[in-house]
């Protein structure tokens, strides 16, 4: 028999290795796919690395992808911390991205477009998040289940949006008209698409790490997320942590899609995400919920989808292999935090 | 002829509502016993997704529909192991485990669609299951066109609610589901084996969610596509709330659900002025949330949901 037995101390080492451990982990266990797929492992393996990190323009395009996956798995580390459990990220992504595109569409100066679209997008996340949160401080509705529905909300919004008021008349085609190219993001090296909001969301994860490590709310964040009676004890209003949490929470999942509007896309389409809310997920758990560990995390999975296309592309399996990864990888990253607070003891019948 | 065309119209209507509730009847029915036994599986989603793919899989290969429900429910009852493994027996976080569940699930089943389809330009479809009129009862007006013409699946979701209320009240492995979500450690000194009771509601449930995703791909849909599920698993988490976590509520918060949905459809269908028909389908959505505002203060969940349980801890 074996028993899980409480650590008294951690390893500092663990905090690189477990991710480390569950990434190879997960791409053992998925190299079955590619096998059934009819494509040979080391190849298919090959062809994603070198797809996403072969060459400059490879490593651009891949931080590009990282960009929108550092603010949602920002987003989500900083809810997770609190213990409000923002899974609505997805929609507080599209929220931000329709309101900066509906900024960016009005002439003016390029930096002000920017800046104002930015702010846009920023409110209209927090608005979407402060829904669940509002309903879970006032009317004890679960916090998942109403940040999930919400998504399926916004997401038809933007749908409606698209196919009515905001569609094309001219070709038909269900897409938001562009807006004005004064306000896209300047690109940072001339010939990729490595653009402005990419260092926003670089510069963003230490600023949210010192806000959690360092500033009073992120105190306030880590003691109601860890043991909330405690925070109520020692004079902290939980709910009033709890919808800062959401708005700032909201805001950063908002500016992932003022960046892919404002940098990648430059208008709304229904496939302005695919899926980077809930990889957002992916990416907090991978990062430990740490703030910095949030950009290598996305680094990897941005590899692993830009990768995964290159990879479609010249073996044929297909494409969906990393969402398998990303699933899998959740996963393994799960069980490896269990090791970082129990041990597996043999212990005689 | 005009009152002939409008008992027409209200026979499809409630035709339609009974048809868009069963699945989320399946679902929340399995939903609502993992919950019950304290385990939140937010798995849901995928689980639906990929039991409707291998359920359609297995029929397309074989012809037979009910080898396809066979391999759904089998499907949808691994996937539940898989989930109360993580949950259950390392007790690991129940949402980020149900999420991981969703994301490895949908991922996993649109990735098999091509290696075991190909790429075709017309996408596979099959003869899904038909409606079989109930003798006698098919001839109540109205109610029987609506309620007793309809396909087995259907007939299976309206016995599977008194079923699940039995087991769930009545029986011992009910009772002991209900003392594991309650209170596993009494459950645990009253000899009931905790993992063991949650491994098995896990997996009943996961089997029901599998039977939801058969009837979207085999008697709704006859095909498998991109949208096949499209956040019918999220909304019977909100029912099982709604529902509070009771069988009989939960088939009317399926219910209730699916009126406002074919009341969504038929909206659409009647062409209101120049709104799309995308602004239709967040009502549902909106409804759900906005009812579980309403309904959510007094609903008391289960107490150990979400806790995980070790014996050796205090």
């Amino acid at each position: 028999m074996f028993r899980l037995e409480a650590r008294t101390s951690t390893p500092a080492w663990f905090n690189l290795a477990l991710p480390l451990l569950a990434i190879a982990a997960t791409l053992v266990l998925c190299s079955g796919l590619i096998a059934i797929a009819g494509a040979g492992v080391i190849e298919a393996y090959g062809v994603m690395l070198s797809a996403s990190l072969g060459d400059s323009y490879a490593i651009t395009e891949t931080l590009v992808r990282a960009a929108p996956m550092i603010f949602t798995g920002l987003a989500v580390a900083i809810a997770f911390r609190a213990k409000f459990w923002n899974i609505g990220a997805e929609g507080q992504l599209l929220a931000g991205a329709v309101a900066s595109c509906f900024v960016g569409a009005i002439p003016m100066p390029g930096y002000l477009a920017m800046l104002l679209m930015a702010l846009a997008g920023a409110a209209a996340g927090a608005a979407v998040a402060l829904v669940p949160a509002t309903l879970r401080v006032k009317f004890k509705v679960d916090d998942v289940v109403s940040s999930l529905l919400l998504n399926s909300v916004i997401y038809y919004a933007l749908m409606a949006l698209i196919e009515g008021p905001w569609k094309d008349s001219f070709s038909g085609y269900p897409i938001s008209p562009p807006v004005e190219d004064s306000a896209n993001f300047p690109v940072l090296i001339e010939g990729t698409r490595l653009h402005l909001g990419v260092v926003a969301a670089l510069i963003a994860a230490p600023l949210c790490w010192f806000l959690i490590a360092r500033m009073t709310l992120g105190f306030r964040i880590r003691v109601t997320g860890e043991n909330p009676e405690a925070a109520r004890y020692s004079g902290i209003n939980v709910q009033r942590v709890l919808i800062s949490t959401a708005l700032l929470s909201g805001a950063l999942a908002g500016l992932a899609g003022v960046g892919e509007v404002g940098g990648v896309h430059f208008q709304v389409m229904s496939d302005i995400s695919p899926g980077y809310g809930y990889s957002g997920i992916v990416v907090a758990m991978l990062a430990r919920l740490n703030p910095l560990g949030v950009v290598p995390a996305a680094l990897f999975l941005a590899a692993v989808m830009t990768g995964a296309e290159a990879m479609s592309r010249a073996t044929g399996v297909p494409a969906f292999l990393s969402d398998v990864i990303q699933g899998t990888a959740l996963l393994a990253m799960l069980v490896a935090l269990l090791f970082t607070a129990y041990r597996i003891r043999r212990v005689a019948k | 002829m005009s009152a002939v065309f409008e008992q027409i119209f209200q026979v499809g209507f409630l035709a339609a509502i009974i048809r868009i509730a069963t699945p989320l009847a399946f679902a929340t029915l399995g939903e609502m016993f993992s919950e019950r036994a304290g385990v939140l599986n937010l798995g849901i989603e995928g689980i639906m997704l990929l039991s409707a793919m291998a359920g359609f899989t297995a029929t397309s290969m074989s012809g037979s529909l009910w080898l396809g429900v066979l391999v759904a429910v089998a499907t949808g009852a691994l996937m539940g192991a898989v989930h109360a493994l993580f949950t259950v027996a390392l007790g690991l976080s129940q949402h980020v485990c149900g999420i991981g569940v969703t994301l490895f699930c949908s991922g996993l089943a649109y990735f098999l669609y091509r290696p075991i389809f190909g790429q075709q330009s017309v996408p596979p479809s099959i003869k899904g299951f038909q409606p079989e009129p109930i003798p006698l009862l098919s001839h109540i007006p109205i109610l029987g066109p609506a309620v007793f013409n309809q396909f087995t699946l259907v007939y299976l979701a309206i016995i599977a609610v008194p079923l699940a209320a039995l087991v769930l009240y009545r029986t011992p492995w009910g009772l002991s589901v209900r003392m594991v979500g309650e209170n596993p450690r009494a459950a645990d000194s009253a000899g009931v084996s905790v993992i063991g009771t949650r491994f098995q509601a896990v997996i009943l449930g996961g089997a029901l969610m599998g039977l939801a995703g058969a009837f979207l791909t085999m008697a709704q849909f006859n095909a498998f596509t991109f949208g096949v599920v499209s956040g019918r698993g999220w909304v019977a988490i909100a029912l099982v709330v709604f529902g509070r976590w009771d069988p009989w509520r939960s088939a009317g918060a399926a219910l209730l659900f699916a009126f406002v949905d074919a009341l969504q459809l038929r909206m659409q269908a009647s062409g209101l002025g120049h709104i799309p028909y995308e602004a239709f389908l967040m009502l549902p959505f909106i409804f759900t949330i906005v009812a579980m505002a309403f309904m959510s203060r007094n609903a008391v969940a289960p107490s150990a949901l979400l806790k995980p349980f070790r014996r050796e801890e205090r």
